[in-house]
């Protein structure tokens, strides 16, 4: 029996309906085949470089590190791949895992809308169908991505059920894919679900800490002392920790969303509020009640407003060998403005959370010492909400 | 013999669900052993959960009437210890796995023991990771109901034989939930399990009409009807308990007729 795989210490596993458990252990083996093969990864390189842009830069914010006036900062600008976010790394591996099996279908969640370009992005390029669950609150939030997806041939669904956001369109999706797994694919936007997606999507996404290790090895012949990256369900901060964790004195610091603030009942902030449970597949940590009822849980930030968090993450956090720290909506949203003005880089509102982090910790730290923030999206997105958040009307 | 095996002993058993606490405990209290009096051999119970991802939208917004009710994990633990007074069918919980892994395990069956309930079915558990409940179940002496599903094939064969009370085998891809016909080849699932097993098989998603279950009674031993019972309590509320009982006589008479097939 098998009944320990895909764990993270106590965190992970396959907690999933029965009906789902082929499709799930399909995806298992199809990966470990690709996962070695040269002709796969041959492709997959071809495409991050050819296509989505990679390697990313990293940027020295000059003007940022002068202004905070402690440790120097370094921008990994994840905003600057095709679609604006990590999100392509992931959907490119798995669209390109999806043809190899022979589906010619898939479907994903978002929340910010950003996972949904992706993966409608990749499943245009590649000749897949592509049908897109998104919450009614979040196709509200951000339509313009909405329309960007049904731009790029994707079927968009508002999902009306629960709480209407992120965790409610992984329901949805897991629902359809129940209902259809002969030629379809679940690509699953985060670190989170049940094995072995954290580990498929960190595989993908690890490219990030990747070239960062290299990037400033080049630029700077060390290694940073700190690695900066927002968490929802976690997929850049894994990306950007990962090649690290073996590099015991590089601390590495995820942001979570504390919404109103963390003491606030409208927050999304797990790692300090949650409690572990088994829910979308995975033993992890989740806001929830002391009944197991999951939270409904807030942050103006559509792709950080979700009650959990991927089971690596909660394994990292209880070895300490990573730290997560609570920011609000307003220190998000005054580090959105603060990167736009002093860097000319307008960050999505999710790493306007990590460029809070830095921006309080910076400070504090030595000239010498080195402070890497990966900026996982760009903020066109979040313009308009901004805007709402300011009270200012940019619309009739 | 277990008070679950005993429901499908000379007979087909009609299989009936609630979500606990629709429209509120009250009306589910009574609604119990009316239902057994109706003819239901089994009862199994809803704790609603507020993310059900097995669940069709009927049983969805009965879990959020529930929940909005203000029922709770222990309230229905105390609701089904008064009901057990009251019926000798057997009783069994159907939830999430996070509601019993928050409670604890062990505290959570044992407390199932204590209450009377006699077995749980647990969608988001499958064999893999049935240890999770599976060594808390055998200690309280309850029994974890186990699944099959139309993609399940070769996984058939481990399952039945470690599976206990009864067999729940799925009827569709997808979610519970009415459907106009089923086109799962039930008879080749079932054919499968009962090779390697004599537990008894009931079926369940997708069934509303008598005609329906008395298809799938045949060639089984048993029909679950859920989402079609949790519309009829959407629809009456609190005076569902005539309808409902209505509708359960007319099913359970249908199984049983199946009987003689």
């Amino acid at each position: 029996m098998e009944a320990k795989k895909g764990r993270y210490g106590l965190y992970g596993g396959q907690y999933i309906p029965e009906t789902l458990v082929p499709a799930v252990q399909e995806v298992e083996q199809a990966y470990e085949t690709y996962k070695n093969d040269p002709a796969f990864q041959s492709e997959l390189k071809s495409l991050m470089e050819n296509y989505a842009g990679r390697p990313s830069l990293l940027y020295y914010a000059e003007k940022m590190t002068k202004d905070l006036g402690g440790a120097k900062i370094y921008l990994k600008r994840e905003d600057l791949n095709h679609t604006g976010s990590h999100k392509i790394n992931n959907v490119l591996g798995q669209a390109l895992l999806a043809k190899k099996m022979g589906k010619r279908r898939v479907i994903a969640e978002t929340g910010a809308g950003q996972h949904g370009v992706a993966t409608a992005t990749a499943a245009a390029l590649m000749g897949l169908e592509c049908e897109i669950f998104m919450g009614k609150e979040d196709t509200d939030r951000q339509a313009l991505n909405c329309y960007r997806m049904e731009l790029l041939g994707a079927k968009v669904h508002p999902v009306t059920s629960g709480t209407m956001t992120l965790k409610d369109a992984v329901n949805e999706t897991m629902r359809e894919w129940a209902s259809r797994m002969d030629d379809t694919l679940y690509v699953l936007g985060s670190v989170m679900g049940p094995h072995p997606f954290p580990m498929i999507v960190r595989d993908f996404q690890k490219i990030i800490g990747e070239e960062i290790k290299q990037q400033l090895m080049e630029m700077e012949g060390k290694l940073p002392d700190a690695v900066i990256a927002c968490v929802g369900g976690g997929s850049n901060a894994m990306g950007s920790f990962y090649e690290f964790i073996p590099d015991t004195s590089v601390r590495l610091i995820g942001c979570e969303a504390a919404g109103l603030g963390v003491n606030n009942p409208k927050n999304a902030a797990t790692i300090t509020n949650g409690s572990i449970g088994i829910f979308h597949g995975m033993k992890s940590l989740f806001c929830q009640d002391e009944y197991g009822q999951i939270a409904p849980v807030y942050s103006i930030s559509a792709g950080l407003d979700y009650p959990g968090i991927g089971p690596e993450h909660a394994h990292l956090n209880e070895t300490g060998r990573a730290e997560y720290v609570p920011v609000t909506d307003d220190e998000a949203v005054e580090a959105f403005e603060y990167l736009s003005r002093t860097e000319g880089i307008i960050p999505a509102i999710e790493s306007a959370h990590a460029v809070a982090c830095a921006k309080k910790i910076a400070p504090s730290l030595g000239k010498d010492q080195i402070l890497v923030v990966t900026i996982s999206g760009r903020g066109d997105k979040d313009v308009a909400a901004i805007a709402r958040y300011r009270g200012v009307k940019i619309f009739d | 013999m277990t008070r679950i095996r005993k429901a499908f002993e000379n007979k087909k058993a009609f299989i009936a669900f609630v979500t606990g606490g629709d429209p509120d405990l009250e009306t589910t209290e009574a609604l119990i052993p009316q239902m057994a009096a109706a003819g239901a051999d089994l009862i199994e119970i809803g704790i609603p959960f507020s993310d059900p991802i097995a669940e069709g939208v009927v049983i969805q917004a009965a879990d959020e009437r529930a929940l909005r009710a203000g029922t709770t994990t222990d309230k229905l633990f105390d609701m089904v210890k008064r009901v057990r007074s009251k019926v000798d069918i057997p009783l069994v919980f159907m939830t999430y796995i996070n509601p019993v892994y928050t409670y604890g395990s062990e505290r959570f069956a044992k407390r199932c023991a204590e209450c009377g309930i006699d077995g749980i079915i647990v969608p988001d558990v499958p064999f893999e990771e049935r240890e999770e409940v599976n060594g808390a179940c055998e200690a309280a002496g309850i029994e974890l109901i186990s699944m099959i599903a139309p993609t399940s094939k070769e996984r058939i064969d481990m399952i039945a034989c470690q599976a206990k009370g009864f067999l729940y085998c799925v009827s569709s891809l997808g979610v519970t939930g009415v459907r106009s016909s089923i086109t799962t080849n039930i008879r080749e699932m079932i054919d499968h399990v009962k090779k390697v097993s004599d537990i008894p098989c009931a079926i369940g998603f997708g069934i509303a009409t008598p005609q329906q279950a008395r298809e799938m009674a045949a060639v089984s031993d048993g029909a679950i009807v859920g989402s079609a019972i949790v519309a009829l309590i959407a629809q009456h509320g609190k005076n569902c308990i005539e309808p409902v009982c209505r509708y359960v006589q007319e099913m359970k008479a249908a199984v049983a007729s199946a009987w003689c097939i």
